[in-house]
């Protein structure tokens, strides 16, 4: 089973040390939840997972492979931000497109329709741009460029906020698809309710350090993430 | 807009988990020219950017030829190069701006820089987008400033517009690598032109100059112009060195 691995992350901008020897087991099959208060090194461990921030020390291992900018393996990640990640003057399908291109796939239009229908935008008028959809339909085109290229790693950075509980509902069921699948689901929340309600490991940074890592196979609940946040970052 | 409704209880194709492996990564170049027709696309969806910097760089002109255009009086070659290479300096500027607006907005720049897609293909796509912009615009320039103030514009063309791509190629190389670097700052817009023009001030220098000594109806100076195109297409060879290698650690922000 491949497995995400953070071997002594550290990241220092300037003299302000953001992490300080993280090492974590993100494994496939499995949703990992980050948590952690703010300024806790969430977003720049993210930014590492994600290939695009480089750690100052320590290495990133996806299976075999070390994971940088330059490998050929990061083309295995895909990222669903708090913003959609695609331009917003273009429509869903013309996206798709571009990004299916650049990622060398098969019949980038077929692969584009797919992906709409599969997040439910196959309806939406085709010429429509993107700016004109509503904050849901853009976190479900986020979804669908992520997914694009089939990735064994997927992140999503707060993908929930601003979306309506009908909304989030779908995005949890499609986190337990991918989970199902076999990816490498990686969520950075300040959610710990919806943490709770899909995470089967958790980890809780605080100070740019792991102040808490357990996977548990019947997965957690939000009391019990509640718990151990409120424990792990007192203070 | 109204909210879509959600997909269909037990998914529909493609199916979560099935992977999609390309059968071999686009060639480079095929990467570049994705990333140009991607904003020239949406700049025909939109416009916004070729009309703005159009607008601007008419005004410009119109701006000094009441100056300098008074009566049967034109303005001498050197005057009219200048007039012609601000306009073209402040209207790309401009321009250059709000490409880059469009990777920021939404954070597209993040799928961007994640996608195999070299970065040197990025810059080089993005370059490309720019002076294509640049030059249509140039080109409603040209025959503005040839209509107020000579009709050596129309008789030397050709020298003008190797004059003008060759300048426009280095102002976009520079321009595109402070753009991206100013990607994240909330005073790009005032520090792009703070930072940018002291770069940049040996190509105006040069395609003013060389644009002046075409102009000349009187004593052409056709060597001279010559030298300046060799100047301007050497500063393009060091600001695009400069740029594909400075273009990697600035757009990841670090």
């Amino acid at each position: 089973m491949s497995a995400l691995s953070l071997r002594n992350i550290g990241k220092t901008y300037g003299g302000r040390r953001a992490l300080v020897d993280v090492s974590a087991e993100l494994a496939s099959g499995q949703v990992s939840a980050i948590v952690g208060p703010n300024g806790a090194g969430k977003s720049t461990l993210l930014g590492i997972l994600s290939t695009l921030v480089a750690p100052t020390t320590g290495e990133l291992r996806w299976g075999s492979e070390t994971l940088h900018r330059g490998s050929a393996a990061r083309a295995a990640i895909g990222y669903v931000g708090h913003d959609p990640g695609v331009y917003g003057d273009l429509s869903a399908a013309q996206n798709l497109i571009l990004f299916a291109e650049l990622y060398g796939l098969l019949g980038p239009g077929e692969r584009a329709a797919a992906m709409l229908a599969r997040v439910g935008l196959h309806d939406v008028p085709v010429e429509a741009a993107v700016r004109t959809f509503s904050r849901g339909m853009q976190q479900r085109l986020a979804l669908a460029r992520a997914l694009l290229h089939a990735p064994a790693i997927l992140l999503f950075d707060e993908p929930g906020s601003a979306l309506d509980p009908a909304g989030a509902a779908w995005l949890g069921r499609e986190l337990a698809a991918e989970r199902a699948a076999g990816r490498t689901v990686v969520l950075v929340t300040h959610d710990l309710d919806a943490a709770g309600a899909v995470a089967d490991h958790l980890v809780v940074l605080r100070r740019g350090r792991v102040a808490f890592d357990e996977s548990r196979a019947a997965g957690f609940d939000a009391p019990a993430v509640r718990a151990i946040y409120e424990e792990r970052t007192r203070g | 807009m109204a909210e879509a409704p959600a997909p269909p209880a037990g998914g529909t194709l493609p199916a979560a988990g099935e992977r999609q492996q390309p059968a071999r990564y686009p060639s480079f170049l095929a990467q570049v020219l994705r990333i140009v027709i991607k904003d020239l696309r949406i700049e025909w969806r939109s416009r916004e950017i070729v009309y703005t910097m159009a607008f601007l760089a008419v005004v410009v002109v119109l701006i000094f030829s009441f100056a300098f255009v008074v009566g049967d009086a034109r303005p001498p070659p050197a005057v009219t190069a200048g007039i012609l290479w601000i306009a073209v300096i402040v209207s790309g500027t401009v321009g250059l701006g709000r490409t880059f607006d469009r990777e920021r907005e939404g954070e597209a720049i993040r799928s961007l820089l994640l996608s195999p897609a070299p970065r040197a293909a990025i810059y080089l796509g993005k370059l490309a987008a720019t002076v294509v912009l640049m030059l249509a615009v140039e080109l409603v320039l040209v025959t503005l400033c040839g209509f107020l103030f000579t009709s050596a514009i129309a008789a030397q063309a050709g020298r003008i517009a190797v004059l003008l791509g060759l300048g426009t190629i280095g102002f976009a190389a520079a321009g595109c690598v402070f753009s991206a670097a100013l990607l994240r700052s909330r005073s790009r817009d005032v520090l792009l032109s703070t930072l940018l023009y002291p770069i940049i001030v040996p190509i105006v220098i040069a395609g003013a100059r060389g644009t002046s000594q075409v102009l000349d109806l009187v004593a052409p100076d056709f060597d001279g112009a010559a030298f300046w195109m060799q100047f301007l297409a050497t500063l393009d060879a060091i600001f695009l060195t400069v740029g594909l290698w400075a273009f990697e650690p600035v757009a990841a922000g670090e």
